[in-house]
């Protein structure tokens, strides 16, 4: 069982992310992520889902997916090379003993500080699930006081 | 020309060839009713909207064209809902029409406000919600085109009160559908169809195993080509009753829980079953492991989905049965004589036929009355059923003839479904004679459709096995929860013979089998109304052979001896 990541090109009307929720739960499908979001197209959006499954899972998540009438284009792109995008808000608990080593942090990843509290910092970054992760283990010692990840959004390399 | 927005619906129906709708009446559905009252398209007027949702579906099963129901928002859409279920399981091409409160109420729980779209999501092949009454034309095109198409099954159109109501310029368009996320599957992969070809000339044991998909694709002409050039047997899933003559010699009937033990045999020695439009449900498979472990499988489905869903498939074909037979049967020359296969096939047949055993105390076996109905039809009737032990006793004694002839609810299992289905059918074949065969519980869910039958004259003959028992489950209980018949009996129950005359039907009792002729004969006499016989069957006869669930295919208990 791994992750899949699939890149659903659906038509931009009212009950189609109700109808791919649906799919997926009536199906027993996990989804590990979902973002949806507009695309160069106004008629037409995009919908990132990460999806747990061996590939018989994929395949009938895929056929059953394509049964949608309003579900246009499937690709998968877990094999595909492509470049993978996460957002993470962080609000990490930080006193001036530890901000120095936070901001150090922030600059590894280059991540950036968007808010400065009295005792806490907001922290932005992107990049791809495993540079998040990293990010999320590394400041986790300071104290997390709050976290959002907004799920991945992929796109194909190239002029494919 | 200014149209209202229900003017324009019924013209867009009539574009789309339909000529009988079956509903009924309410407040946000009224523009539509009153559009009606000047339409020549026949209006039925059901007596509960579950029953509209039958009759559509028995309309489209018996002709294959797409059914039509319309209903009033909340209460009545959501009467529609079994009704929906049933066709979407059964992959039946149905159009239904919801009345839904004007856009500017919608999501403030207005009067009968029901999220119809919401609710019919998983049930449905595609549902939409109409907002302006500039989209009615294209909208009802694509549901109708989205229902009868690939895969068929039901689509659901919301009809807001304002949308009907409203007038514009109205202009009939010839365009053709074009929807982004939805092509019409054409074609096949020919290197696919060689390979499936080669296997079947090598097979020694083949045995066709056949679907609904066979009946949705009208290809029974091609199955029978293929089985009877290369003498293939054929066995049926109860939803391909009547795809290939029972009495053929290379007919094995139906298979899976309640099938013949010949047909499950078959599957088990096969060394090549050729699925041909089916879905592998667990009620044919049994244990998935102990399915068909000698053979290999191709599997032809219009639907890729299907093709691995539940069984691993050698040779899978994606494409229209009719197309992809054709295309098979141009490949294969006609072999002769028998094999070695077919005489095992024919010891099997007259080791294990399907039988019943003696009734007790001259009680009329429920089996015997189907043969009778049988013998008195010869197979030229559309038989309907209810579900439980009638439906499969039917599916077991009954020789189907001919597809689109056996209506039966088989992946929901909806009791109270034959009834208004045989109301459909009659009205689309009126010059067919129209059987349901019913059980004492299943019949009292839709009843009050009688009122419809007797309104127009419909001479439906409803035959209940009454065991006042709710069989089916009684058997179980009996099998598998060790006689523990808990609410199960139900003995308290109307006379049928008189609670059909109440309505203006006829009521026929039968207690003695040397009654069952006479009363089909006058059943069969009667022209201008429906004949109720309510048969006093023996009260704990069970459905015979049977695979235990869980079980392999071939490990059949029962089917004792006449
Ligand atoms: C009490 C009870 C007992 C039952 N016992 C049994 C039993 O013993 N044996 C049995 O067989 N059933 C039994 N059933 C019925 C069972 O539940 C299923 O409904 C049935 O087996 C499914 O039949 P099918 O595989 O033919 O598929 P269907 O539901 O008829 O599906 C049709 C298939 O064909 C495909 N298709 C449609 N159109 C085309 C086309 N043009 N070209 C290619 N493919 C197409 C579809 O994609 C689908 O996969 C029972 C039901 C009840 C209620
Ligand atoms: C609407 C609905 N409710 C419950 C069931 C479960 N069920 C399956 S068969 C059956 C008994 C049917 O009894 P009856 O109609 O008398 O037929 P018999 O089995 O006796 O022939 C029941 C309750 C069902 N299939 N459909």
């Amino acid at each position: 069982m791994r992750n899949h990541t699939l890149a659903v090109t659906v038509e931009n009307k009212p009950g189609v992310l109700t109808r791919v929720a649906t799919l997926f739960r009536r199906r027993g499908y996990n989804i590990d992520s979902l973002t949806v979001g507009t695309t160069e197209n106004p008629g037409i959006s995009r919908m990132t889902i990460v999806v747990q499954g061996d590939e018989s899972v994929i395949e009938q998540v895929t056929k059953q997916l394509y049964k949608l009438v309003d579900v246009i284009k499937i690709v998968d792109v877990t094999n595909e090379r492509a470049v993978d995008r996460e957002l993470v808000l962080i609000k990490v608990k930080a006193d001036n003993t530890v901000r120095a080593d936070i901001v150090q942090i922030v600059d590894i990843f280059r991540a950036r500080i968007v808010d400065i509290g009295r005792s806490s910092l907001i922290i932005e970054a992107t990049g791809d699930s495993g540079k998040i992760d990293a990010i999320e283990e590394s400041l986790r010692p300071f104290g997390i006081v709050e976290l959002v990840r907004t799920g991945k959004i992929s796109m194909v390399r190239g002029t494919k | 020309m200014k149209l209202k927005g229900a003017e324009i619906l019924l013209q867009c129906l009539k574009q789309e060839g339909v000529d009988t709708i079956f509903g009924y009446p309410g407040g946000q559905i009224l523009p539509v009713y009153d559009a009606l009252y000047s339409s020549d398209i026949r209006h039925i007027l059901v007596r509960h909207e579950q029953g509209a949702a039958h009759a559509a579906d028995g309309y489209a099963r018996a002709t294959g064209k797409v059914g039509v129901c319309i209903s009033t928002s909340g209460p009545g859409a959501t009467n529609l809902v079994t009704g929906i279920a049933t066709a979407y399981m059964d992959s039946i091409p149905m159009v239904c029409f919801t009345g839904q409160v004007g856009t500017s109420f919608i999501g403030k729980d207005a009067f009968q406000e029901a999220d119809i779209t919401g609710i019919t999501l998983p049930i449905t092949k595609h549902n939409y919600l109409i907002e302006r009454t500039e989209d009615v034309a294209k909208i009802v095109k694509e549901a109708f085109y989205i229902a009868r198409t690939n895969r068929p099954g039901p689509v659901v159109v919301d009809l807001p009160k304002d949308v009907m109501e409203r007038e514009i310029e109205y202009e009939p368009d010839r365009e053709e559908v074009n929807i982004k996320g939805y092509r019409v599957m054409k074609g096949f992969n020919t290197g696919q169809v060689i390979t499936a070809v080669e296997m079947i000339k090598e097979a020694r044991r083949p045995v066709i195993y056949a679907g609904g998909g066979v009946i949705a694709s009208n290809a029974s002409a091609e199955l029978r080509e293929l089985a009877e050039k290369r003498k293939i047997p054929v066995t049926a899933t109860l939803m391909a009753l009547g795809c290939f003559p029972s009495l053929n010699y290379l007919s094995l009937g139906m298979l899976g829980m309640h099938g013949t033990r010949y047909a499950n045999y078959a599957m088990g020695e096969s060394d090549l079953i050729i699925a041909v439009g089916v879905r592998f449900d667990d009620r044919v498979t049994g244990k998935i492991d102990g399915f068909a472990p000698n053979a290999k499988i191709i599997h032809i489905d219009i639907d890729a989905a299907e093709i691995g869903k539940n069984v691993n498939i050698n040779v899978p074909i994606v494409g229209d049965v009719k197309e992809v037979l054709q295309a098979i049967n141009k490949r294969l020359d006609e072999v002769e004589g028998s094999s070695e296969w077919l005489t095992a096939i024919d010891r099997w047949k007259d080791e294990f036929p399907i039988r019943y055993p003696a009734s007790v105390e001259g009680r009329i076996m429920p089996q015997e009355v189907i043969e009778r109905i049988y013998q008195r039809t010869q197979g030229e009737a559309i038989i309907t059923t209810e579900v439980g032990q009638n439906q499969m006793w039917t599916a077991q004694f009954y020789k189907f003839k001919h597809p689109r002839n056996f209506i039966t609810s088989g992946g929901l299992g909806t009791m109270g479904y034959g009834f208004p289905a045989a109301i459909g059918a009659q009205i689309a074949c009126p010059d067919k004679k129209v059987i349901d065969i019913a059980g004492d519980g299943s019949i009292q869910m839709n009843i009050q459709e009688l009122g419809t039958a007797v309104e127009y004259k419909l001479p439906v003959i409803i035959c209940i096995l009454n065991n006042q028992f709710l069989g089916m489950v009684r058997q179980w209980q009996g099998l598998f929860y060790e006689k523990r018949y808990s609410f199960v009996d139900i003995s308290h129950q109307p006379d049928f013979v008189k609670l059909a005359e109440a309505y203006g039907a006829i009521g026929i009792r039968v207690k003695k089998v040397e009654e069952i002729d006479d009363a089909l004969n006058r059943a069969f006499e009667t022209t201008d109304r429906p004949v109720v016989i309510d048969f006093w069957v023996e009260r704990e006869a069970d459905v015979f052979p049977m695979v235990p669930p869980g079980a392999a295919l071939t490990n059949m208990l029962g089917g004792g001896l006449k």
